[in-house]
């Protein structure tokens, strides 16, 4: 048996086409191609093998940098097709003996951020006049399926053998983790019943079953299959707006490493394996807001609301696969309110402009990301910070909020906070529902009310709700401290448990539904002994014995 | 001995009319399977009386009744080799245990597919060879070509009968499917690629007969293992059947060489020139066709096979002449290329049992080509047919995407596209051996470039009219 996947280099999420390994990504005029064609020699660690265009985390690394560059540098492109560079193999999904080798830590990492490249792409397509295509030009299965899933339209090969698939649960004892069991009900509305006969299937469904089942949208013979996803996406286009001008370079994000802490631009994460905690510092803009939406694209990547929300994804991903002891973030701003939301106002001036709205829906985004961080979150409201309006965001999504209320005319003006416009309503969070929405849950006129309000002193900030704790200068370090301590000592498990259930009050949806109760489900499963017990399916996957499963239901 | 009902509509020895709903199904499929006949069977002979053997019954004294008849007259039909009493599964997790009589659902996908997939390969390859019978070397080959034909479609039904029989809806769709996907069809092909490629000489049909068959044969012992009892039954008839096939190719090809050494004897420096195959193009067939087929048995390493052994379905060949029977905690010593080397690897038994099959499958091989070489040794030619290594031209497994030699010696890819054209068949080689064939088709005459059988079919002369043409 291989050796666990532990101790290792830390993962990087930078890439670029030139780099890639496994996809190929090019462009023809308003259509971009986007080719799967696994190097299976080339796993992103470890000593497994990528068969069948099955995929790893190197692999959703690549993909997830594609997504991102077709939304920022090509906004020519109107519709993706992803396709397959393997004759008769789409894709076999995520690899099983990569997932074999993997720990537990690991796998579910991985899975998050699978998922959310998922929810990027349908993000881009809801937001970003982008479609995308799948052309599934053979089996398709598991994670293969699920990715076509997160596509508008799905076109399977009908040769009578080619089949979508979720096969995890009778082959393997796990479940589709990547969001198959949930956007097949609840995005294609597959009927439950049959999704219940799909998901149990391991050869899957293929032709016009397929079809009429929901499971893909069109069938097309091998000979007509190029012209049948040439037409749709032809179709496709159709349906999209022109995003007019050029687009920007999507350059790499830098920084400087001091062990695991990083020092970027606009973002410091200072991390303390002692105490295990990280610390987030966001610097604020300075004076110099966009003049106009050319002004504000010319300065591509370097712009402060890009760079500064490029830098704190970086920091979040390092800190998810690289830090797991590190299980508080404090996170911290430096700056000027007023600033930020002269920053805010051009945005939502200029939504209108293609590229105004990539960088919005990509603050979005990375504000998602932080929501669903397995870690607690403090906000820590200091004089001189800017917790205004996007950066505000930031204390909302953490679980508390201590802010020094330390009004020394000798030293500091005790800081205040800010609302702005998109406050309202442009950083939903997973389940669709602002941060705003769900600190009054869902009292649109008292949300209303306050952004009409604007600024609040500490005071005032309190009364509303806005803050957790609000300390004097006698108090707070010592607070703010025992806080630390008292959180760093309770069991993560339970606290990851906990503030996953407390974060998302309000209605689901269906990305909701695929963090909350597919992966939690999931999650527990992995742990299971009927999954990677010595006799569980997971773990005996591809080996001479046969799962023994425990047969009580729990 | 059995309840043989061969005058029914479908003749069968399993009741089948005492089974309203199976007959049913069956009835319903008959036209189907008989539209796919005229379509895609033999093309141009479907009325003439062809002299083919017929299994009335499956003791050995049934199963090899001799008659003129119309191909679509043909007793297509179910025969399974009787039930033995108490057989017991022999052995995976669940040795000992009574076979089962029914489909364990918890196998049943699985089961399917093994079966789908065998099926598959039966009118695959009678559509691989419908048109060979336009460039017969004898009436004797065009009537074993036919033999091989219906025995393949009788294999079908022998297939679609488990499916109709113990697979519900599901069943009866795949069954439905067989007819319809095609040989080279690119929209609908058959599911291994070895059944779409065309056989449009009889050189080829010789080794595919040889090869290719041979590893049905070794299939179908693994099956005839199993502890589905229905699959074990009509796998254990159809490989009395499917012996004949490798007889075909066997002898075919020692034919082949027979004619060649006796021209080469005959003083023709140039053997192509007196119109007939030289050995070394014999090899490259031989090299193409071997490995072709050495791909069928799958991937060296392979959790379904593993699986399949552990769940009971599909055990080894001649499993009652091991001495264990779980093959747990064993390990096989692979072939494989790691860093630019072959090199051994230790695979636990049960994912390597692909290699096992195969192992036996080229030892089988090896006996033919043996009878080949003594054919050569006996006219006191110098040359020796030889199987080429098992890394040589391989799409599957191990060796897949790499090149080697016959002899097993690793190629670069340039050094393999400058000289793949001597180990295979060329373009030129194949138009040459293309254009050998012309139909022979009197009583007693046969092509030049192979030489007559030393007997005929079930006693008769070779000049007797195997296929009455008028």
């Amino acid at each position: 048996m291989s050796t666990t996947v532990s101790a290792h280099e830390p993962v990087n999420f930078q890439t670029h086409p030139d780099r890639y390994h496994h996809w190929k990504l090019s462009i023809d005029g308003d259509r971009a191609n986007l080719v799967l064609d696994i190097q299976e020699d080339k796993p992103f660690r470890g000593d497994y093998l990528l068969k069948l265009n099955s995929y790893d985390l190197g692999v959703d690394i690549e993909l997830a940098d594609a997504i991102d560059r077709l939304r920022f540098e090509h906004p020519e492109v109107k519709v993706v097709v992803l396709s397959s560079g393997k004759d008769r193999v789409f894709s076999a999904g995520a690899n099983i003996r990569m997932l074999g080798q993997s720990d537990h830590g690991f796998k579910i990492n991985f899975c998050k951020f699978t998922n959310e490249t998922r929810l990027a792409m349908e993000d881009a397509s809801k937001h970003s006049n982008l479609r995308f295509l799948a052309a599934l030009n053979g089996i398709t299965a598991g994670g293969g399926y699920e990715l076509a899933l997160a596509c508008d339209d799905l076109v399977l090969v009908d040769d009578d053998n080619s089949a979508v698939s979720l096969p995890e649960v009778p082959l393997l004892g796990v479940l589709p983790g990547t969001g198959g069991l949930t956007r097949v009900v609840d995005k294609r509305k597959v009927r439950r019943d049959l999704a219940d006969i799909f998901c149990t299937l391991s050869e899957g469904v293929k032709g016009k079953r397929a079809v009429d089942w929901g499971l893909v949208d069109a069938i097309a013979p091998r000979s007509k299959f190029e012209d049948v996803v040439n037409e749709r996406t032809e179709n496709l286009k159709s349906q999209v707006k022109e995003r007019s001008g050029k687009g920007i370079e999507w350059s790499p994000v830098t920084f400087t490493e001091d062990g695991p802490s990083r020092t970027y631009e606009y973002v410091t994460l200072k991390c303390d394996l002692e105490e295990r905690t990280a610390t987030i510092t966001i610097q604020g803009p300075g004076t110099d807001a966009p003049a106009s939406a050319a002004d504000f694209r010319e300065k591509g990547v370097n712009s402060w609301a890009l760079r500064a929300f490029r830098e704190l994804d970086n920091a979040l991903l390092h800190l998810r696969f690289n830090m797991p002891e590190c299980g508080l973030i404090l996170i911290k701003t430096h700056g000027v309110n007023a600033n930020v939301l002269a920053v805010d106002n051009f945005l939502n001036d200029n939504r209108d402009d293609w590229y105004v709205n990539e960088v919005l829906t990509y603050q979005a985004r990375v504000l998602r990301r932080l929501d669903l961080m397995a870690k607690s979150i403090f906000a820590l409201i200091e004089p001189r910070s800017c917790f205004a309006g996007c950066l505000f965001e930031l204390a909302l999504a953490a679980d508390r909020s201590y802010l020094l209320d330390d009004d020394n005319e000798d030293r500091d003006k005790a800081p205040e906070v800010a609302l702005g416009p998109l406050n309202a309503g442009t950083y939903p969070m997973t389940h669709c529902l602002s941060r705003l929405e769900v600190r009054y849950s869902g009292d649109q006129s008292k949300v209303d009310e306050l952004i009409k309000q604007g600024t609040f002193d500490p005071q005032d900030a309190e009364d509303a709700g806005l803050v957790t704790f609000v300390l004097d200068d006698i108090d707070y370090e010592d607070e703010v401290r025992v806080a630390i301590e008292e959180r760093a000592s309770l069991s993560p498990d339970a606290l990851t448990g906990m503030e996953a259930s407390l974060r998302f009050p309000g209605s689901e949806n269906c990305d909701s539904k695929i963090f909350g109760r597919l992966s939690a489900w999931q999650n527990w499963i992995f742990f299971r002994p009927n999954a990677v017990g010595e006799k569980g399916a997971l773990k005996l996957y591809g080996q001479p014995t046969r799962p023994e499963f425990d047969w009580k239901r729990t | 001995m059995s309840n043989m009902n061969l005058y029914d509509t479908i003749p069968n020895n399993v009741n089948l009319s005492d089974d309203k709903k199976l007959k049913r199904a069956l009835e319903k499929w008959l036209p189907d399977f008989q539209s796919w006949w005229m379509d895609m069977g033999p093309e141009g002979f479907q009325a003439n009386d062809v002299y083919l053997r017929t299994a009335i019954d499956v003791d050995p004294k049934g199963w090899a009744h001799f008659d003129h008849v119309k191909m679509p007259d043909y007793r297509w039909g179910i025969f399974l080799a009787a039930q033995e009493k108490d057989r017991k599964i022999g052995f995976g997790d669940h040795m000992g245990k009574p076979v089962w009589q029914e489909v364990p659902g918890e196998y049943r996908g699985m089961l399917r597919r093994l079966i789908v997939t065998q099926a598959d390969t039966e009118p695959a390859s009678v559509e691989q060879q419908r048109l060979l019978g336009q460039t017969c070397p004898s009436l004797y080959d065009l009537r074993n070509l036919f033999q091989v034909n219906v025995e393949e479609g009788r294999h079908l039904w022998a297939m679609v009968y488990l499916l109709h029989g113990y697979f519900g809806r599901d069943g009866r769709e795949e069954a439905e499917a067989l007819l319809a996907r095609r040989s080279g069809n690119p929209d609908k092909p058959r599911i291994l690629g070895a059944f779409n490629e065309p056989i449009e000489d009889w050189l080829s049909f010789f080794m595919f007969t040889m090869f290719t068959d041979r590893d049905g044969k070794y299939q179908l012992l693994a099956l005839a293992e199993s502890g589905f009892d229905p699959l074990s039954r009509t796998t254990r008839f159809m490989l009395t059947e499917e012996a004949h096939h490798m007889f075909v190719g066997e002898t075919g090809v020692g034919r082949v060489v027979e004619r060649t050494a006796q021209l080469m004897k005959e003083g023709n420096d140039d053997v192509r020139k007196a119109g007939g195959v030289d050995l070394p193009l014999i090899q490259k067939y031989l090299n193409l066709w071997f490995t072709l087929s050495l791909d069928l048995f799958g991937g060296e390493v392979s959790s379904n096979a593993a699986d399949f052994f552990a769940s009971g379905l599909k055990g080894r060949q001649k499993e009652d002449r091991l001495d264990e029977h779980t093959a747990l905690d064993q390990y096989y010593n692979l072939n494989v290329f790691r860093d630019g080397k072959r090199t051994m690897e230790e695979v636990p038994l049960r994912n390597a049992l692909n290699e096992v099959l195969r192992d036996s499958y080229v030892d089988d091989c090896q006996r033919g080509v043996d009878r080949w070489n003594k054919t050569l040794e006996e006219h006191g030619i110098n040359f020796e047919l030889k199987l080429p290594h098992r890394s040589f031209h391989r799409h599957i497994g191990e060796f897949a995407n790499v090149h080697f030699d016959p002899e097993g010696n690793f190629l670069s890819d340039e050094e393999w596209d400058k000289r793949k054209d001597e180990f295979l068949p060329s373009e030129e080689d194949k138009v040459f051996v293309k254009s050998l064939m012309h139909a022979v088709r009197e009583p007693g005459k046969i092509a030049n470039w192979i030489a007559p059988p030393k007997r005929g079919i079930n006693g008769q002369p070779f000049e007797f009219e195997y296929v009455r043409l008028s």
